[in-house]
């Protein structure tokens, strides 16, 4: 059989689509390193809007802004991954239970509602019970949404552990929480780590959301950028986009990774 | 001698399915003893009961006279050595051989120094520090032996532990699991569908199908003297023929067999009328003038053996071993050759 490349067109088509997927990326990256402050025209090599990012006036806002995206995806990754966890071994070693599938689409519902609808929902209920709207509304929602990221890799790699090895730690003397421990959790440890990562970044780029439940004054890096960006685009808000972008790219290589890893000592 | 398992009517159910029907064995201390029957006849599920990862529905089970019911897997000092090995991948061999001994709380010194006795006893000492995905097939075995043992259970359960090796692996392990139990001392539960396998090494086997155990006796006691049509065609080879039961005397039954030969059966009971009757095939001699006539069909070269397919009179078949020695001279097929049976060849079965 033919492969898919000999269709005709397959290049052409090809190469439009990462054109239309990655242009916007390449053209941000390089004008991030743009001495000049227009956003159209080259004006050479330069580092200045990193330094600017650092160091220019908005700098305060923007360092405020992403400590609160860092803490607040470090919160809601280790939350969210706790909670995975502890939903996959339900559902993958709790046998048969009545609604196991509605509860598998409980665990995924925030991967298939509409985020607008999430966030306007967030948002009535925060108020509904009259929690203000800040640092902890931006947490919770995170987390809620983090959930179905970090239970994915985590259900994949437990279904590939075959419960025969927590059947030999149990006849070897160990309690049901040693078994666990011990382990079924190193065992389970490249899915956890790969969905914590996932977790992460899903958390750390969230606008939606976090624009609908941030509350006065509060802000995190995505929100921080669109507020800039309103003023007008500068250089800068392209190095920041850049720098993002690396640690997307990071996160979601090192996620790859530790699948694959994982995916080797198993067999 | 003392008893070390005392199974009691057990029954286990599966929803609808019943998996086990009230089965019923004393295992003695320090016995070899095989569960052995066909896949889906309820061995293994009757292991796993007595580990503690299946509940019974019914009966009870006894450890050296200790109700184990309601025991969690982790309560009962029986260690299982599974089909798949189930080494901990993440752990080197030293460390899996000594992680029942830490559960114990056995300390750090001592389980050391048990767990490297014990790869000694299984010739791995060379590879306590390697990581089970370095080991070969045959050698993870030997490390879910040594790691089984080092606990000093009282029962040792082995589910198929040899299915997943070649031949000549397979048939050395069955000379080192029986010398390990016998230097252990301790009791052996043996599950295998492999008859030759269980005949090899086994003390008393319990031959079980669909959830019964159809017969319990030595490799000797099964495979002499079936006891119904299942264990005698389970068991090696044989010729099972319906026949007439025409009168019987002194334990001894006139079976008139298809075709109208006659030959005399031990037997036990002293019912006349149908019957079935199981000839082993290497219990014949061709002599000049014997106690039945074939005609040969087919001689086939086996090796160790040549195997005649042949006709009785009546038209069944009938199958007749002959050892491959020198002074083997086949019949030709299309021959009609006289059979000799030697004494207990032929056995009445109870259905």
């Amino acid at each position: 059989m033919k492969g898919v490349r000999h269709y005709p067109g397959f290049l052409a088509m090809a190469v439009g689509c990462l054109v239309i997927l990655y242009a916007p990326l390449i053209v941000v990256t390089i004008y991030s390193f743009n001495d000049s402050a227009s956003i159209t025209t080259w004006g050479g090599f330069s580092w200045r809007w990193y330094a600017d990012v650092f160091t220019g006036p908005e700098a305060p806002r923007f360092k405020a802004a992403a400590w609160n995206s860092i803490t607040i995806a470090m919160l809601a990754a280790t939350t969210a991954t706790a909670i995975a966890i502890a939903a996959a071994v339900a559902m993958v070693r709790g046998g048969r239970f009545r609604g196991k599938s509605a509860t598998f689409a409980l665990i995924n519902l925030p991967l298939m509602v509409p985020e607008i609808v999430t966030a306007v929902a967030c948002l009535i209920f925060f108020s509904t019970i009259g929690l203000t709207t800040g640092y902890m509304t931006i947490l919770i929602a995170h987390i809620t949404f983090c959930i179905p990221f970090a239970y994915l890799p985590i259900a994949a790699r437990l279904t590939g552990i075959e419960d025969v090895y927590e059947q030999a730690a149990r006849d070897l003397y160990a309690t049901r929480a040693q078994a666990f421990r011990l382990i079924l959790l190193p065992l389970m440890l490249p899915g956890i780590l790969s969905g914590f990562l996932l977790a992460f970044i899903i958390s750390l780029d969230d606008f939606i959301i976090t624009n609908f439940v941030k509350g006065a004054g509060m802000e995190t890096l995505p929100t921080a950028i669109f507020g800039s960006v309103k003023q007008g685009i500068k250089p800068n808000i392209m190095a920041i986009s850049t720098m993002m972008l690396a640690v997307s790219v990071l996160f979601v290589t090192l996620s790859y990774l530790a699948n694959r890893i994982g995916q080797r000592t198993r067999s | 001698m003392s008893t070390a398992i005392d199974i009691r009517n057990v029954v286990k159910r599966y929803g609808l399915t019943t998996a086990l029907h009230g089965i019923s064995l004393t295992i003695a201390d320090n016995e070899f003893f095989t569960l052995l029957g066909p896949s889906g006849c309820g061995k293994t599920t009757l292991l796993r009961c007595i580990a503690g990862f299946e509940d019974v529905s019914e009966g009870d089970i006894q450890l050296f006279g200790q109700n184990i019911a309601g025991l969690e897997p982790n309560q009962r000092p029986v260690n299982t050595v599974f089909q798949q090995y189930a080494l901990f991948p993440h752990m080197s061999v030293v460390d899996n051989v000594a992680f029942g001994l830490k559960m114990k709380g056995v300390g750090p010194e001592d389980r050391r120094r048990r767990a490297g006795k014990m790869l000694e006893m299984v010739h791995l000492s060379a590879f306590a520090d390697r990581m089970p995905a370095q080991l070969s097939g045959g050698q993870q075995q030997r490390v879910a032996l040594a790691r089984a043992l080092a606990p000093e259970p009282k029962v040792l359960l082995l589910d198929e532990p040899l299915s997943a090796l070649d031949l000549k692996l397979r048939q050395a392990m069955r000379v080192e699991l029986k010398s390990l139990q016998e230097e252990t001392g301790i009791t052996f539960i043996f599950v295998t569908h492999d008859q030759e396998e269980a005949l090899t090494m086994s003390d008393r086997i319990a031959v079980m199908s669909q959830g019964h155990v159809q017969q319990v006796g030595t490799a000797r006691d099964i495979y002499e003297a079936p006891v119904n049509r299942f264990v005698a065609d389970f068991i090696g080879e044989t010729n099972l023929l319906d026949v007439t039961v025409e009168s019987v005397s002194g334990g001894q039954a006139r079976v008139i067999l298809p075709g109208g030969h006659v030959i005399l059966c031990p037997t036990t009971g002293d019912g006349l009328g149908r019957h079935l009757v199981s000839i082993r095939p290497e219990r014949l001699s061709i002599v000049a003038d014997g106690d039945l006539d074939v005609l040969v069909e087919r001689v086939v070269y086996l090796g160790t053996d040549l195997q005649l397919l042949t006709r009785l009179p009546g038209g069944e078949e009938f199958h007749v071993r002959l050892q491959n020695s020198a002074r083997t001279q086949p019949p030709a097929p299309g021959n009609r050759v006289s059979l000799h049976l030697e004494e207990g060849a032929a056995r009445l079965l109870s259905d």
